[in-house]
């Protein structure tokens, strides 16, 4: 059996371990086009900080990792793919076979269409390549212009704003992490940054960039310039899926694949950002791209690649966890709530704490949070587990923060003190 | 054979001994807010609750961690954070169901409970006999195990 | 130096917050705690002020090993002067307010001053905030502590405020933290009231370090809680029961005040005992107990946690009642019920939840409500005064709402809010209020146990068994039995049960540990923390010193050898049963030996030679 697995992020890398505990006879090849060893971008931000090296950022720490786990990795792009011969065709000709293929290709950047967006000076925040030109211009006293404060646009934003860049972001939408926080969270995080002196700007798109002299022109639609030495592009991400472009395979958004991570060809299956699997609040099949369903797809693709019954993908709960600049915000489900369910709520603006809840029935559906670092997964065990919260579900509407108390005397059996009571 | 925490809340107090230990084993001071072992207080209902890390098998934090700061303890079996690996990104901390795992803010670190490498502070702490260190096979244990094992689905 | 080292000054009529450093040559003599915090209030108040005024400053004190893994080790204290007694007030509490204080790095806050408008403190590590109560002004310790908790979004946050009763002037109105832990006497709370400050709210995430020597202090905490463990008192009397364990023990040797000292036994002692706690009642089969409950480190746990019976009168429209919270120990059961002759054990424990809902004090609130119904039954007040309550003897009914009135401050519960020495002469019969000092006896009747007559009147916040509880050793034998209708001896045995008292409440653990806990067991707990070279020598000398110093306050303050006394009744009206019949406390026969062994004069004045010896 020869397994191939296109990309070498966290999908990919989980996926050909898993295959490999497995099946220790299969033949399994991890194909990358980066070269680099495998690594997370989710570390790219403490890197660009020199909170690690770029070591730090590598998914698997040991030179030999792979190879000890007889894992090939190739450092190859594959540009072709033959469905029909079941082989791929790798940059430069080389042809690789497969019997099980794994498309783990992630997302990359968007660029968005603005005059100037490919002028020296201006670049996205993806990859390590990136992360080093950022690392080189943004010093303390540089000026930094940062498009975009969605998910990744705040993680670097963070790490900006510590290399003492003099920041500027810039965003469309109304409030910071528009698809990760609602109006009062995205606009207290907003608020935070600017008190810890980054200059925000939402609701704001940027007309053009500029050169001037030796720097850029930043030309905002209110018709105000911000003059920077740097513009890092964070405007969203879109899924890989250019290598099965008129294969056959469908997409839509993303791949799209079945509970077994299968695509329309049994052979090809698909995990990570270029997926568009299960959600599991919705039931909807959309890409999430983040770090824990990439981890989940990877899995459950490689148990289904070799063979095993009854690995279902069940969804993943959509959720993010930001620290901007310490403040803590987290997201879960359906954070925005559902119709005909209902809320709780607690907010107090001074101390920058936030905790909402959704219900449906007595059910967790979704949760936001800002300043909460104790316990905060219990939000995703009481939303996948759909637990009945029944009288608990009063005590949280009146109380949120009791949310730990709800999972476990909803969950596990609380005694009382037997030691004294005959 | 691998040894587990065993927690039986009827037998609590709610005398905090346990955090006590546990700050002290791994911060060196007696601190409740940084132990990885928490006693949880249903006050209008007279019950307490030791909870933390099952070590479950589905070991989420471990699957979810960008960077390989989380690994399996072959001693003890315990999922352990490299403290030196971690990079704060916290994803640990959203996806572990149980909220288990926790940021602190003072290190830039998670921690989580490790069984102390196989002698688990917070046992030998509890004056009650509310948490101890059996096998794993322990039948009561298994009450506890089967019930984090069948809560969250599998992905 | 498990000390913080730091003491946190709020300065409430300016709103501002400043760190000190510990007045470290002070710690090495008065430990910490009580007799630390009783130094500070010596050297910064004049102690004629007006307990109610301004001038008047109230410390939260921990001690040495408050925080730290000591069994017990989460105790801490208010000290100021009492509006209630006009002495020292030092009330003494668990809970887990003590040890949060500590683990954000303070030893003790002293509040100073009045705010213009009522405040709380914010202490979240090196943080301190006054932030404005107004809106939590009027309402309950309950109802306080939840806004509080849910507005910071911490659960995590220890709350210590002040109820209604208190804002009302309550004069016997507590600190109330963790909803049902208490400083509760002495009228501490009022005093916190007074100050426009309704709460403290604290995080600490710093810990307790600084440990002299952690190996040797694992030891020697470990040790020590083998010793409480294996101690029957200890390990399994007030786990199982609480300190209720005494109820049917004191009644028998007839030393329960009964209906306002009247009687040394109350014929109903049963049906509110520990045994009654146990037993499963009639309408949900379930027993008031729900559990036992420790405060911080605390290995004993001797908590009472209780509900209420849903079907009971006091709450059957009150489904707010009907969960569990800090049930009946023994001191408050004695005053709610026996001395006030009730024995409904549901009115009991609603009347207690009273006490903690809006913090004022069940011992002098019970025995208040016992000479309010001794003068109704001698016609000295009649329901014109009461607002139309019946106050007998006996009457659940009339407990539980006047208990109602006092947690509001409304009609007759401003009277029963002064406590009984104000209530009883303001109605012409001084004589039956059951005080020393102004202050309530708690559940020793001194007639059947002649130790504690002397406890009372020279204790130096006013009638109290937590001063010196002789009744360990007269009753129990600890740590040596003594014969409780006898006064010989019994002079050097209040001396040293208070000396060690002050030392063992100047270190951050629980009086409760002296059970099975000599200061042979405490000091090298305290050593292998401290530094000072502690020895129980040296902790009974650091008590006996903080013992003087209490005392010179209280002279200083007015108070003379004339109020080192008991109320008449138990002077000269004799027990009228049990094995006590016959007897009356014998005060005149220890009090003038007890002045000597003090090194005091004859008219109970310390002499310089003792200030000097002590180091006062």
């Amino acid at each position: 059996m020869q397994h191939v697995v296109i990309g070498a992020g966290p999908s990919g890398v989980i996926a050909a371990e898993t295959l490999r505990k497995l099946q220790p006879k299969a033949s399994v090849t991890l194909v990358g086009d980066e070269p680099e060893a495998p690594y997370s971008r989710m570390a790219i931000p403490y890197f660009l900080v020199k909170q690690i090296a770029e070591q730090g950022t590598h998914l698997r720490k040991t030179a030999d990792h792979f190879a000890k786990r007889e894992i090939k990795v190739l450092q190859k792009r594959v540009e072709g793919l033959d469905r029909a011969a079941r082989q791929l065709t790798l940059a430069g000709g080389d042809k690789l076979a497969y019997d099980n293929l794994l498309i783990a290709t992630g997302s990359r950047p968007v660029s968005p269409p603005i005059p100037g967006i490919d002028l020296p000076g201006v670049t996205s925040c993806w990859t390590l390549a990136d992360a080093r030109r950022i690392a080189a211009t943004a010093k303390p006293g540089a000026r930094v212009v940062l498009m975009g404060a969605g998910f990744i646009g705040c993680i670097i934003l963070e790490a900006l704003a510590k290399s003492g860049a003099t920041l500027t972001v810039v965003e469309m939408e109304g409030r910071m992490v528009p698809r990760m926080m609602n109006d009062t969270a995205g606009n207290m995080i907003k608020d935070w940054c600017q008190e810890h002196g980054v200059t925000v700007h939402t609701s704001t798109k940027v007309n053009a960039i500029e050169k001037h002299g030796n720097a850029l022109r930043v030309v905002l639609n209110s018709g105000a310039t911000v003059d920077v030495d740097l513009v890092v592009s964070a405007t969203g991400v879109r899924p890989n899926i250019e290598l099965v472009k008129d294969s056959g395979i469908a997409t839509d958004q993303g791949i799209l694949v079945n509970r077994q991570m299968q695509t329309n060809d049994p052979s090809i299956f698909a995990a990570g950002d270029v997926a568009q699997g299960i959600d599991f609040s919705t039931g909807e099949y959309s890409v999430q791209a983040i770090q824990p369903t990439a981890a989940d797809h990877g899995q459950l693709a490689a148990r289904n690649m070799a063979g095993q019954k009854g690995a279902l993908h069940r969804g993943c709960v959509n959720m993010n966890v930001l620290d901007t600049l310490g403040l803590i915000s987290s997201s879960f489900g359906l954070w925005m709530g559902k119709a005909g369910g209902d809320s709780a709520e607690l907010l107090n603006r001074e101390r920058y704490r936030y905790l909402n809840l959704q219900f449906e029935d007595d059910v967790l559906v979704g949760a936001t949070s800002l300043g909460l670092t104790q316990h905060v997964g219990v939000l995703r065990g009481l939303i996948q587990t759909k637990t009945r919260l029944g009288a608990w579900k009063d005590k949280l509407v009146a109380d949120p923060t009791r949310i730990m108390e709800a999972y476990l005397a909803s969950t596990q059996a609380v005694g009382f003190n037997a030691g004294v009571l005959k | 054979m691998l040894k587990a925490l065993q927690l039986e809340p009827e037998k609590c107090t709610g005398c905090l001994q346990c955090e006590m230990a546990c700050s002290f084993e791994n911060e060196g001071v007696f601190n409740p807010s940084k132990s990885r072992i928490k006693v949880f207080n249903f006050h209008d209902e007279g019950r307490f609750a030791p909870y933390t890390c099952s070590q479950c098998a589905e070991a989420w934090c471990m699957h979810a961690c960008p960077v390989e700061a989380i690994v399996i303890n072959p001693k003890t079996g315990a999922k352990d954070v490299l403290e030196s690996v971690c990079v704060g990104c916290k994803v640990c901390t959203i996806a572990c169901p149980f909220g288990t795992v926790n940021y602190n803010a003072d290190t830039g670190k998670v921690a989580k409970c490790d069984l102390c490498g196989g002698d688990p502070a917070c046992a030998s702490a509890c004056p009650t006999g509310a948490i101890t260190y059996v096998d794993a096979e322990h039948t009561g244990l298994e009450r506890m195990r089967a019930h984090a094992a069948q809560s969250i689905p599998k992905a | 130096m498990a000390w913080q080292r730091k003491l946190l000054r709020v300065d409430l009529t300016a709103g501002t917050c400043r760190a000190e450093p510990l007045n470290m040559e002070w710690a090495l003599k008065y430990i910490g705690q009580r007799g630390l915090a009783t130094k500070y209030l010596c050297e910064e108040i004049d102690p004629k002020v007006d307990a109610l005024s301004p001038g008047n400053k109230m410390i939260m004190a921990t001690g040495p090993l408050t925080g730290t893994m000591a069994a017990t080790g989460g105790r801490y204290s208010v000290i100021t002067k009492s509006p209630f007694t006009g002495a020292i007030a030092c009330s003494n509490s668990g809970g887990f307010i003590g040890a949060e204080m500590k683990a954000a790095g303070w030893d003790m806050v002293i509040f100073e001053g009045k705010s213009p408008k009522p405040v709380y403190l914010l202490l979240e590590n090196d943080n301190a905030q006054l932030l404005s109560a107004e809106g939590l002004w009027g309402k309950s310790v309950w109802e306080t502590d939840d806004i509080i908790h849910t507005t910071h979004q911490d659960p995590l946050l220890r709350v210590a405020c002040v109820g209604r009763s208190a804002e009302e002037g309550c004069l016997y109105a507590g600190v109330v933290n963790d909803k049902h832990r208490a400083a509760g006497r002495s009228g501490v709370g009022t005093v916190m009231a007074s100050k426009n400050l309704k709460a403290v709210a604290i995080r600490g995430t710093l810990g307790v370090g600084g440990v002299r020597d952690f190996k040797a202090f694992m030891n020697a905490a470990a040790v020590g809680k083998k010793v409480l463990k294996d101690n029957a008192v200890t390990g399994i009397g007030l786990p199982t029961m609480g300190t209720q364990v005494l109820m049917n023990v004191i009644n028998e040797v007839g030393a329960m005040p009964t209906r306002n000292m009247r009687e040394v036994q109350f014929e109903g002692a049963a049906k509110i005992s520990a045994e009654a706690m146990h037993e499963p009642r009639e309408s949900d089969g379930k027993p008031n107990l729900v559990t036992n409950a420790a405060c911080f480190g605390c290995t004993i746990a001797c908590g009472r946690i209780s509900t209420i019976d849903p079907q009971h009168y006091t709450i059957s429209n009150k489904p707010e009642y009907r969960g569990a919270s800090g049930g009946l120990e023994y001191e408050a059961a004695w005053a709610l019920g026996c001395d006030t002759g009730v024995d409904d054990l549901d009115a009991l424990t609603y009347a207690n939840f009273l006490c903690n809902e809006d913090g004022f004090d069940p011992i002098s609130f019970g025995s208040t409500v016992a000479a309010a119904m001794e003068l109704f039954d001698i016609g000295a007040i009649t329901t014109k005064d009461t607002g139309g309550i019946e106050m007998r003897f006996g009457s659940a009914e009339a407990l539980t709402k006047a208990a109602e009135l006092v947690a509001t401050g409304v009609g007759f519960g401003k009277d029963l809010g002064l406590g009984s020495k104000r209530l009883t002469a303001k109605y012409g019969h001084p004589d039956l209020s059951m005080t020393v000092k102004g202050q309530e006896f708690p559940a020793y009747d001194p007639r059947g146990i002649q130790g504690m007559g002397l406890t009372y009147a020279t204790s130096n916040r006013g009638a109290c068994h937590l001063r010196s509880y002789t009744v360990s050793s007269e009753i129990m034998g600890v740590p040596v039995k003594t014969d409780p209708l006898s006064t010989e001896g019994k002079p050097e045995l209040v001396k040293a049960f208070q000396d060690a008292t002050a030392a063992v409440d100047s270190t951050g653990l629980c009086v409760f540990t002296t059970f099975a806990w000599t200061l042979a067991d405490i000091a090298p707990q305290v050593d292998a923390a401290c530094e000072g070279g502690w020895t129980p020598e040296t902790m009974l000398e650091a008590g006996e010193r903080i013992w003087n110093l209490e005392r010179q306050f209280n002279l200083d303050a007015g108070l003379t050898a004339a109020d080192d006394t008991l109320p008449k009744r138990l002077l000269k009206d004799a027990a009228k049963t049990g094995p006590a019949k016959g007897q009356v406390n014998r005060l005149h026969e220890m009090l003038p030996q007890y002045y000597e062994i003090r090194g005091w004069t004859a008219d109970g004045r310390p002499t310089a030679d003792t200030l000097k010896r002590l180091d006062v």
